[in-house]
């Protein structure tokens, strides 16, 4: 129970930091928006859903980079990483609270995302919108994880996409997949598998990801 | 309290610690003095447990929860309020009857009226006295300070002036700075480090 406790107050910490300084929302909605906008002329007239389906999972994945690469910004522009270590919470909380911060902006980007998706190109369907939520858990999990580890780095900028992208390549095969097929269950299930499986080892390994 | 035996400290080529050993008792006040480069803060950050040493050994006798570390960054995050700051860390540190301690330490501090401005406008020596703040919220056993007069005006130096004197033979404490000659009331022992 006080484990949940130390996630709901950093998570809170992360909202209400992104709240004051809307550093990543904003330009997580507007990217969004603009690469929808831009292939909407791009592409030739009245594209196929399966193009589009993939145009759509690509927009995602870098709006999702987009947040992840400033996820711990406050923590590395104010060393605030190491308060954060020295509590003496379980210091997989940072990781779960950062990764539920994640989610939450990645979400509301999506939001806006998915409708304009819509009006420029195909309907969305329920198995595309359950693949978007799958595939927001594993990407905000890994990510934030990798994350950690690039904001140590000087390469920071470099590193997080070239970590990330080859392990989102099971996400982007799985949420296709998903919002291709008549019959979406054993994708959706792919998915599932991969958020549990990443989860499980994000969260037992952060600690020595945060220990210099 | 810290027992260091042969402490040492790489990275990659460049060797910034090497060979250090002390003994701090429990309740003893040793102030780390050096010129710049010296290493002072890499120690400290061992001793708090922040960095691993790559040569020799650090001994804590104290939970990662009872040490309380001021460092270079006053580690609070600047678009939060003073009162959201601590009470973020009153929280991770499960502080009881957390707010009447935040209330107590702003006061001491000189920051009540400004509880509720955010970090990013205060000025150096403000920012100072909120991470003092930070630093004595959960009352630690082991109290490890980098430079804490770094941006305090005299004012704010006679506020830790007077919190240290009061905790002296208390609590422990490691502290490196320039001014020793300040701390000379303090001083149980000295570590001087070489460039």
């Amino acid at each position: 129970m006080r484990y949940f406790r130390d996630v709901g107050a950093l998570a809170r910490k992360d909202l209400l930091l992104e709240l004051r300084a809307r550093d990543t929302l904003p330009a997580m909605v507007l990217f969004v928006a603009a690469v929808f906008v831009v292939f909407h002329f791009a592409l030739p007239e009245s594209p196929s859903r399966l193009e589009t389906v993939g145009l759509l999972w690509v927009a995602i994945l870098f709006t999702a980079l987009l947040g992840l690469g400033r996820a711990f910004v406050p923590e590395r522009e104010q060393r605030t990483l190491d308060g954060l270590v020295l509590a003496p919470c379980d210091r997989s909380a940072i990781w779960l609270a950062k990764s539920l911060a994640t989610f939450a902006f990645l979400a509301a980007a999506e939001v806006v995302a998915l409708p304009l998706y819509a009006i420029f190109f195909h309907r969305v369907g329920g198995a595309t919108i359950a693949a978007v939520v799958l595939a927001d858990i594993g990407i905000c999990a890994v990510g934030t994880f990798l994350g950690a580890m690039a904001v140590a780095t000087r390469a920071r900028d470099l590193l997080l996409p070239l970590l990330f992208l080859p392990l989102a390549i099971p996400i982007v095969v799985g949420a296709v997949g998903a919002s291709v097929v008549d019959s979406p269950g054993r994708y959706l299930g792919f998915l599932a598998l991969y958020d549990a499986l990443f989860a499980v080892v994000c969260w037992a390994s952060f600690e020595y990801v945060v220990a210099e | 309290m810290l027992v260091a035996r042969r402490l040492g400290k790489r990275y990659g080529e460049k060797r910034v610690l090497r060979g250090i050993d002390f003994d701090l008792a429990s309740g003893g006040f040793l102030v780390v003095t050096g010129p710049n480069g010296s290493g002072k803060t890499t120690l400290l950050r061992i001793c708090a447990g922040l960095a691993q040493p790559t040569e020799g050994t650090i001994e804590r006798a104290v939970s990662r929860g009872a040490i309380g570390y001021l460092g270079h960054e006053p580690l609070v995050y600047r678009e939060l309020t003073a009162l959201e700051n601590l009470e973020l860390y009153g929280r991770l540190y499960r502080i009881a009857e957390r707010r009447e301690r935040i209330g107590m330490l702003l006061e001491r501090f000189g920051l009540w009226e400004v509880r509720h401005e955010r970090v990013a406008s205060y000025s150096r020596g403000m920012t100072q006295r909120l991470a003092l703040c930070r630093v004595l919220l959960h009352d630690p056993e082991l109290l490890v300070l980098d430079e804490p007069y770094n941006a305090l005006d005299e004012a704010g130096a006679e506020l830790l002036d007077a919190q240290l004197a009061e905790l002296r033979g208390e609590r422990t404490f490691l502290l490196a700075t320039h001014e020793p000659a300040r701390l000379v009331p303090f001083a149980s022992g000295r570590l001087a480090l070489a460039a």
